[in-house]
């Protein structure tokens, strides 16, 4: 019967070797110890001793051509074979798999078929088998783990506790593995300052991470002249003897334009879309240790004075750290104001269960074009950031229009 | 605390345990005149008089057999195998004798006796003489099986295992004789049946018991040094086993090696192999690892003969395995 004959370990520390000549032709006799070929080894030039008697039926890697250690090299077997060439004729992909069942892989058997399917089905049997650990298996049950997608580290890819609690942790707080490395070599730790995680911190981290991977941002700029806010704000300061904050005039401002376009004021729930009435606007106020966004409620019915007045209160109490956690969750718009640091624009993520964030740079002097002529106003850049899912393009866009209109002639609230 | 040896400490056992029963006795060769072929029984023929110190033939079948039946008519023997080898001359006596009778008598007869003796291997007494048989006495039900590793243990051990009212396998090792450890001046017994944690860890248990605890403790502090914190657990008693000990250990640690001196095939270890497996299965992140002697009668080559047995070395590669690393 035919055999395969696998190129040889020749050195101790050879992992391939190249024929450098075959000593024998295809069909030719050999015995066996008789030399069949000269293979080059990472040491020196080897002879290759034919293991037993038979015919040379068929040389599978020429002279040249290099093979792995315990890959095929040629056919042995006795005079008046055939082979099954087609299933020879690749003996490299079929050797990898193969070498675990080398002695069943006998392809050129009087029923090359059969023998192929029975050895195929061990194969995927044992692949398909998942080696774990008992502990490991429990752990990933109590978690919840999809042991199907992790890969073992253990002997032969069993997985093990280690695995699992690899994991855990990157279900959970850190980004997945791989993602985040120290800019720094292990070896230079002491250039490292660790800071430990505060609560709010990793609430920060994992609602963002959440609202930038799940909902599909898109942008809209525009630049919004504010010369005739500025004037009505002035005018309303002189009137009423009280300090009127700009960004109170946004949220009164965006709270109109939004009374227009509803479907703004919405957040997506998985299979339905939940419209707001009321208009809830969040503010995202700076603190030392991270950011919070304090929630001036039902802004739609609210006036101007008492937005700004709110708005102070709970600026002031958010940077005590005193706001109690109803007063800064459930905004159904945001607004993110970092014109006070000189930016000129700049693009938000989205504050769920909110599906838009307006981010508003500084105000400054800017040269327009109008009629032909450049006239100096002052102006804003709004960046709008919407959720995909449940504000399209040209919707987004038209709120922002009205927005711009109205900031820019805030008389057109009355319309 | 006195250090003392533990050759001392099993004189002081039965010297103090003669003191308080008179039905107690000690039977064997050399016990007498020579003081105990390795001096065990110093001084015990000067106090107690040769007919409660007696001197035997070289004839273990008889002098056992004679234990046994001192036994059943009340007294309370210590019979001393001058090694555990000899014991296979005498072991028609213990298997169908004295682990027998209650049971066959229907409760009517107790057989309170100590067989002990030195146990395992030495250095260079070839295959017959370097025999750990521990295995063969832990498998026979009607028996009790001691294997103490320290001479704090050995003490309280012995005094338990002459006040026991059932045959009692004490097993001692020749090299463990002149090892000291601290020993109280006053009085205790440790009972039997109850394991010992030599050494609290989080990473692994180690179980075993007698001799290579010695090598345990140096593959563990070894260890240590590379931060792995080794759990030992020392049975002490094979037979009652504290199940209990165990367990709750490998629930912690997740991962069991056995250490013992003896051949693995249907060894004690292997036993406590299968226990572990069954009943903490789902506690393991590891098979569980098993270091015996060689599956060979021992060599008398020095070299050949430390190879053969379970050495610091293999102990701490077996640790290393059950961790994967």
């Amino acid at each position: 019967m035919a055999e395969k004959l696998p190129m040889l370990a020749l050195s101790p520390t050879m992992e391939e070797g190249t024929i450098i000549s075959w000593k024998k032709k295809e069909g030719e006799k050999v015995e066996m110890g008789e030399v069949i070929c000269e293979v080059e080894t990472d040491k020196a030039a080897m002879e290759y001793e034919s293991p037993a008697s038979g015919v040379l039926l068929k040389i599978l890697v020429p002279e040249g051509k290099t093979a792995r250690v315990g890959e095929p090299i040629a056919i042995l077997g006795e005079e008046g074979e055939t082979l099954d060439l087609e299933t020879e004729e690749q003996p490299k992909v079929e050797a990898q798999p193969a070498e675990v069942e080398g002695a069943s892989k006998s392809s050129i058997e009087k029923t090359p078929e059969k023998a192929e399917k029975a050895h195929e089905t061990t194969v995927e049997e044992q692949s398909k088998r998942l080696k774990i650990s008992p502990l490991a298996k429990k752990l990933a049950e109590e978690h919840g783990i999809d042991v199907s997608k992790i890969k073992g580290s253990g002997p032969g890819g069993r997985i093990i506790k280690r695995d699992i609690e690899a994991a855990i942790s990157s279900t959970t707080l850190t980004p997945p593995a791989g993602i985040i490395k120290p800019a720094i070599a292990s070896a230079e730790t002491s250039e490292i300052q660790e800071i430990p995680i505060t609560q709010k911190r990793k609430i920060i981290a994992k609602r963002l991470s959440e609202s930038k991977f799940s909902a599909p941002h898109y942008y809209l700029r525009t630049k919004v002249i504010v010369d005739e806010l500025m004037k009505t704000r002035r005018i309303l300061e002189e009137e009423t003897g009280m300090k009127i904050s700009f960004n109170a005039f946004l949220i009164k401002l965006v709270a109109e334009a939004l009374k227009k376009h509803p479907r703004i004021n919405a957040s997506w729930g998985e299979d339905k879309i939940l419209l707001y009435k009321r208009i809830d606007i969040g503010l995202a106020v700076a603190q030392e240790d991270g950011l919070i966004t304090p929630v001036v409620r039902d802004c739609g019915s609210k006036g101007i004075l008492k937005i700004s007045e709110e708005l102070k209160d709970l600026i002031e109490r958010a940077r005590q750290g005193r706001l109690n956690p109803e007063e800064y969750t459930g905004a159904t718009f945001t607004i993110s104001n970092l014109g006070m640091f000189d930016i000129e624009e700049f693009t938000a993520i989205i504050n769920p269960p909110a599906s838009a964030i307006l981010a508003v740079g500084k105000i400054h002097d800017e040269p327009i074009v109008e009629d032909g002529e450049i006239h100096i106003h002052l102006v804003i850049r709004l960046t709008l950031s919407c959720d995909h899912r449940v504000i399209d393009g040209a919707v987004g866009a038209a709120f922002l229009q009205d927005l711009k209109r109205m900031i820019e002639m805030p008389l057109r609230t009355l319309l | 605390m006195a250090m003392i040896t533990f050759r001392e400490a099993l004189r002081q056992a039965m010297d103090e345990e003669m003191a308080r029963d008179e039905r107690v006795i000690l039977i064997g060769e050399e016990v007498g005149e020579y003081n105990g072929a390795y001096k065990v029984s110093q001084g015990l023929l000067e106090k107690y008089g040769p007919e409660r110190v007696i001197d035997t033939p070289i004839s273990e079948e008889g002098f056992t057999g004679i234990g046994v039946g001192a036994a059943i008519a009340g007294l309370r023997p210590i019979v001393e195998w001058m090694t555990f080898n000899f014991s296979l001359m005498a072991i028609d006596q213990v298997i169908n004798n004295a682990a027998k009778m209650l049971y066959m008598s229907g409760g009517q007869f107790n057989v309170p006796i100590v067989f002990r003796g030195p146990n395992g291997p030495a250095e260079c007494l070839a295959a017959q003489h370097s025999q750990a048989l521990q295995s063969i006495y832990a498998h026979v039900p009607g028996l009790k099986v001691v294997a103490p590793s320290t001479p704090y243990d050995a003490k309280g051990l012995l005094k338990s295992a002459i006040r026991d009212d059932n045959p009692v396998i004490f097993l001692e090792a020749e090299l463990m004789y002149s090892w000291k450890g601290e020993v109280p001046e006053e009085e205790y017994l440790i009972p039997i049946g109850k394991a010992d944690i030599k050494r609290e860890g989080k990473d692994v248990t180690v179980i075993t018991y007698s001799k290579p605890l010695k090598s345990v403790m140096e593959a563990v502090d070894a260890l240590s040094e590379e931060g792995i914190e080794v759990e030992v657990v020392d049975l002490r008693s094979l037979r009652p086993l504290d199940e209990e000990t165990i367990y709750r250990s490998v629930r912690k640690t997740n991962r069991c090696v056995i250490v013992e001196e003896a051949w693995p095939v249907a060894s004690f270890g292997s036993y406590v192999g299968w226990l572990v497996s069954k009943n903490t299965f789902d506690y393991l992140d590891a098979p569980v690892e098993l270091v015996s002697m060689e599956d060979v009668p021992m060599p008398y080559n020095h070299t050949l003969e430390l190879a053969a047995q379970p050495t610091t070395d293999k102990i701490v590669s077996a640790i290393k395995k059950v961790l994967y690393l």
